[in-house]
């Protein structure tokens, strides 16, 4: 039996194999499946799932009451619509500001002294030692309207006299943005970082060599060259900021309401499992969708990872 | 009105500090003059100064004293992208996200040039490397071989005053280095532009070069004709780097302009032979370089100069020629036979223990200090 492994290089592969798969079909592919049929259900009056075929928790997400005649336009409300838009745009605003913030800092660590560069990297990890919840309460802290940020305000607008009145920053939009930003700017300095250490110094000489000045060598060699870090990066944050609830939950509360936490109360408060099914579905749907046009216009860039 | 030289340094000086915080002269007062259309080699094993020279001429790189200076233009802190010189790296640095296609038009594009210029100029100059089709390919895509013709093609493409090579066949097999080698001279005259080339490959450096300079420690050791450097080697260092020597310990005897006399203890005799520097005197103590392929093999047992009898201690048969060593007074020498008649017999040629006589002309003994 051994023997036959040894000789055998596909069984070897299969056996190597085996645990991942067994993972993903019981805790991805299966659940998957759950949620797709239960999606289709309907909740009975104590929360329990109907096991059905109807497409009743689509069209409300869609904003229509199933209950309603169809010809009749006042039943149209396009809350879970706004939200979903709410949500796609935040992910957008979120990863744009991230790309922005995170990379001259991947810059500055990938061209700083080899022996610098690993506590640079250190210094980007160190806030995730701390609980991911923890750091959003302590968001709440500064924004708050008795909060850090508000208080030095006003130590400030009373030194020259100034009729300060405290910003309401807590509970909005930006808050959450902020809240998401500071998240996962290091998911996006790493893979950038990544990619531009790779890029041979003798490149950007022989850029200048052949008559490019810094942008046009930034512009031309530097930038193209760590286009996979960006990706990469744009993937690992991206995905996550479409889901997640927690920030929205506790910068956003009432105020900003996503998709991730309508899910959450659909399971726990609402219980209503198909309707959060639906939504879940929908959301997944919806970011694979941006994934797939976003990596097919800049791919993976497989093909500069391989060089 | 041209510049006399393509490429001049005028006592350049660069330090770098080494990890233990030292400062070592990676190039000390170093001066060369590099003149128009000619190929130059930098020659000298690794820390000589060569590529550290050569990334000052290209601008990555800045003097801490002396002066580069590049078509009669002082260059000071020009940076790299303003100077009319263009290199081949080593690593060939070729840009593998773009095409050969790309890669080759970057300078042209960079000095902003019509789209139809381009096209005919990179179409033509990567003829002349001989990657007609292969534009559309990625580096990744080719040999080796194929890619260090890319970086010639993207270099040459601009028609910089200078090109400048570093290290450019060191990763390529034996057979196509040697083919290269050929190239890059034919291109080199067919184009008249200034090569400036680095390497620690003494043969690359003769078969190729018009001029050489044998670094090393950061100082010029000696500077001309690839004959000049081989046949007049002005130091032993020099004479050991480039090609193999016999040195013998003498002293002088006398000494006139062209020839002189050198008592050497361990031949028991005195030979005739030519000073390198002009500043030997009578009664010093000098070293004799004598090249094993110089030493002739005679018959005859005639009255000739620096005629001396010899016992065959070893030999070692390498194809083209044979090496022997020959034990003669209380010294061993290496010399070196050509093959000429076939050695399929191998008695035929010289045994272990035979006495030969062995002659070496005044002009084959060279005088230099002892260092």
């Amino acid at each position: 039996m051994l023997q036959k492994l040894r000789e055998n290089r596909s069984s070897q592969g299969t056996l190597l194999a085996l645990p991942t798969t067994f993972w993903m079909v019981a805790l991805l592919v299966l659940p998957l499946l759950l949620t797709t049929v239960i999606s289709f259900g309907k909740r009975s009056p104590d929360g329990e799932v109907i096991y059905t075929f109807t497409l009743n928790n689509y069209i409300r997400l869609a904003g229509f009451d199933p209950n309603c005649p169809p010809a009749d336009g006042t039943c149209f409300n396009p809350l879970y619509l706004q939200i979903l838009g709410r949500s796609l745009s935040l992910a957008f605003n979120t990863t744009v500001l991230v790309i922005l913030m995170a990379y001259p800092l991947a810059y500055f660590i990938a061209r700083s002294h080899p022996r610098k560069r690993n506590t640079y990297l250190f210094l980007v990890l160190i806030p995730l030692w701390t609980n991911f919840v923890i750091r959003v309460y302590a968001w709440m802290m500064l924004l708050r309207k008795e909060g850090v940020i508000n208080n030095l305000l006003g130590l400030l607008a009373g030194w020259i006299g100034y009729d300060f009145k405290p910003l309401e920053m807590l509970y909005t939009q930006g808050a959450v943005l902020v809240g998401m930003v500071y998240e996962f700017l290091p998911f996006m300095i790493l893979p950038i970082f990544t990619s531009l250490e790779k890029i041979d110094n003798s490149l950007y000489e022989a850029a200048a060599d052949l008559g490019a000045n810094p942008i046009r060598t930034f512009r031309r060699v530097t930038l193209p060259l760590s286009l996979p870090g960006v990706v990469a990066g744009t993937i690992l944050v991206f995905i996550p900021v479409m889901g997640t609830f927690i920030v929205s939950d506790i910068l956003g509360g009432r105020q900003v309401i996503l998709v991730g936490n309508l899910i959450q109360r659909q399971f726990l408060d609402a219980r209503d499992p198909t309707f959060g099914s639906a939504a879940s579905l929908i959301l997944m749907i919806m970011t694979l969708v941006v994934t797939y046009f976003y990596t097919r216009k800049f791919g993976f860039g497989e093909e500069i990872v391989a060089a | 009105m041209p510049a006399e030289f393509a490429v001049e340094l005028r006592d350049v000086v660069k330090q770098f500090v080494t990890p233990e915080g030292a400062n070592l002269a990676a190039v000390d007062h170093v001066t060369m003059q590099i003149r128009n259309g000619e190929f130059f080699s930098m020659l000298g094993s690794s820390g000589c100064g060569k590529t550290t020279s050569l990334r000052m001429i290209a601008g990555f790189e800045w003097p801490d004293e002396g002066e580069v200076i590049i078509e009669g233009k002082p260059m000071g802190h020009t940076p790299p992208y303003q100077r009319n010189v263009n290199m081949v790296f080593q690593n060939y640095a070729l840009f593998q996200h773009m095409t050969v296609f790309e890669n080759v038009a970057f300078g042209l594009e960079m000095q902003r040039a019509g789209r139809k210029e381009i096209i005919t100029r990179v179409g033509r100059s990567l003829d002349m490397v001989q990657l007609k089709g292969l534009d559309r390919r990625r580096p990744r895509q080719l040999s080796g071989g194929q890619q260090q013709r890319v970086a010639l093609a993207r270099a040459l493409v601009n028609l910089p005053a200078v090109l400048l090579l570093d290290e450019p066949l060191g990763a390529l097999d034996l057979k196509l280095r040697k083919e290269m080698q050929l190239e890059l001279k034919a291109l080199q005259q067919q184009l008249g532009i200034t090569f400036i080339y680095v390497t620690h490959d003494q043969e690359e450096a003769l078969t190729m070069s018009d001029r050489i300079a044998v670094m090393s420690l950061g100082k010029v050791r000696q500077m001309g004709t690839p004959q000049e450097i081989y046949e007049r080697p002005s130091s032993r260092f020099v004479a050991e780097f480039i090609g193999e020597s016999n040195f013998i310990d003498g002293r002088m005897v006398q000494i006139s302009k062209e020839a002189a006399q050198v008592h050497v203890p361990a031949l028991n005799m005195e030979l005739s032979a030519t000073p390198i520097s002009g500043d030997l005197v009578a009664g010093e103590d000098v070293i004799v370089s004598i090249r094993p392929e110089k030493v002739q093999i005679t018959n005859s047992i005639n009255e000739m100069p620096n005629h001396m009898e010899g016992t065959v201690e070893k030999t070692v048969y390498i194809g083209s020629d044979t090496h022997l060593i020959i034990h003669t007074g209380s010294q061993n020498l290496k010399v070196w036979e050509q093959n000429r008649v076939s050695r399929i017999d191998p008695h035929a040629f010289y045994s272990s223990g035979q006495k030969i006589q062995l002659v070496i002309l005044p002009e084959n003994a060279l005088i230099m200090k002892r260092e």
